[in-house]
């Protein structure tokens, strides 16, 4: 079996400077993250912590950072016991202008045998990245009172 | 009908868009609204199960023909789809393009799935797999904020190399009884 590779492309009409900001700015992730706000210093090899209320929910160390082209992180979510122990994937956001928009492209691999967290970000990303799309085009974020339920993996 | 139940799903994109299932469904079987986010082609349906499905070029030209095998407005369209307006496409078998639309939060999530009858190259599952992303996000663009987006894109090239390949050997024949 070969491991499981999650890639998912969106295009937004914005600047892949814009793009990457949103990407790599505390109060963007926030806001287009359903609560999940980012912090870093950003240089490579440095940690990477998401905090949802105080809660840390998602952890890495940065990979790649060649703005406003490309940023990679490990991946290692800490909110739900099934997942911690798993071994940190890696998620890679490839930034290309396109005329006025911008082609992005998320592609998430490097996951644990039998892992629990691809299904989980299989979910997650598809929510994620249309939040972040409204927010650069319109200003305001997708709504996501089930976001916490659905990561969670129920489908009640 | 077309018996749905052969598609195995090959490729399903997903998008989540702030606005009401009602106004997917429009946009997905309108055609004002589908020349804006579908590289120009206009829906042109018969708005019944069992009904013709057409998208077609600007000049009435056919670009996809198929059948509509699920017409439950707003929630679920599926239909058959043969891109006839393409050298040798038109020789492949016909594809299922599924729609799913459901209420998500204040959002609404929209599913496309491509399922397919035979066991197709991922060279020819390219082609949906470059397009679909253009075509959701636009479709998105325009309900959230009336504009569309302008992306410009051919079939990729190892994808005609394929497509080629697969009518001159039929390698869906030899999967019949």
């Amino acid at each position: 079996m070969s491991k499981p590779v999650f890639v998912y492309v969106t295009y937004i009409a914005s600047t892949p400077d814009k793009v990457f900001s949103a990407l790599t700015d505390h109060d963007a992730t926030g806001k287009f993250w359903f609560g999940n706000a980012a912090t870093s210093d950003w240089k490579v090899g440095s940690p990477i912590e998401f905090h949802r209320e105080g809660k840390l929910i998602l952890q890495g160390n940065i990979l790649e950072n060649d703005p406003p082209r490309r940023l990679s992180y490990s991946f290692r979510p800490m909110h739900d016991p099934q997942f911690a122990g798993e071994q940190p994937s890696r998620v890679v956001f490839e930034l290309e202008p396109q005329k006025d928009q911008v082609k992005l492209t998320v592609t998430h691999d490097d996951f644990a045998e039998d892992t629990k967290v691809f299904a989980s970000i299989s979910n997650g990303w598809p929510l994620v990245l249309s939040s972040l799309k409204s927010y650069l085009e319109t200003n305001r974020v997708l709504r996501a009172p089930w976001y916490e339920k659905q990561e969670a993996g129920s489908c009640s | 009908m077309i018996d749905g139940t052969k598609f195995k799903p090959k490729t399903v994109y997903v998008t989540y868009i702030a606005t009401t299932p009602e106004k997917v469904w429009q946009a997905l079987t309108d055609p004002a609204f589908s020349k804006q986010y579908f590289f120009g082609f206009a829906v042109d349906l018969e708005p019944r199960a069992g009904g013709a499905f057409f998208l077609r070029y600007p000049d009435g030209r056919v670009h996809v023909r198929g059948e509509i095998l699920d017409w439950s407005p707003p929630r679920r369209f599926a239909c058959t789809w043969l891109v006839e307006g393409m050298k040798e496409f038109g020789e492949l078998p016909e594809c299922l393009v599924t729609y799913d639309i459901e209420q998500a939060g204040e959002a609404v999530r929209l599913t496309m799935t491509e399922s397919h009858s035979w066991d197709v190259p991922d060279a020819i599952l390219a082609g949906g797999r470059a397009g679909w992303p253009a075509i959701l996000s636009s479709l998105k663009s325009v309900l959230e904020t009336g504009k569309p987006l302008v992306v410009k894109m051919g079939p990729p090239a190892e994808m005609m190399e394929a497509v080629a390949r697969a009518v001159a050997e039929k390698p869906w024949l030899k999967s019949l009884p």
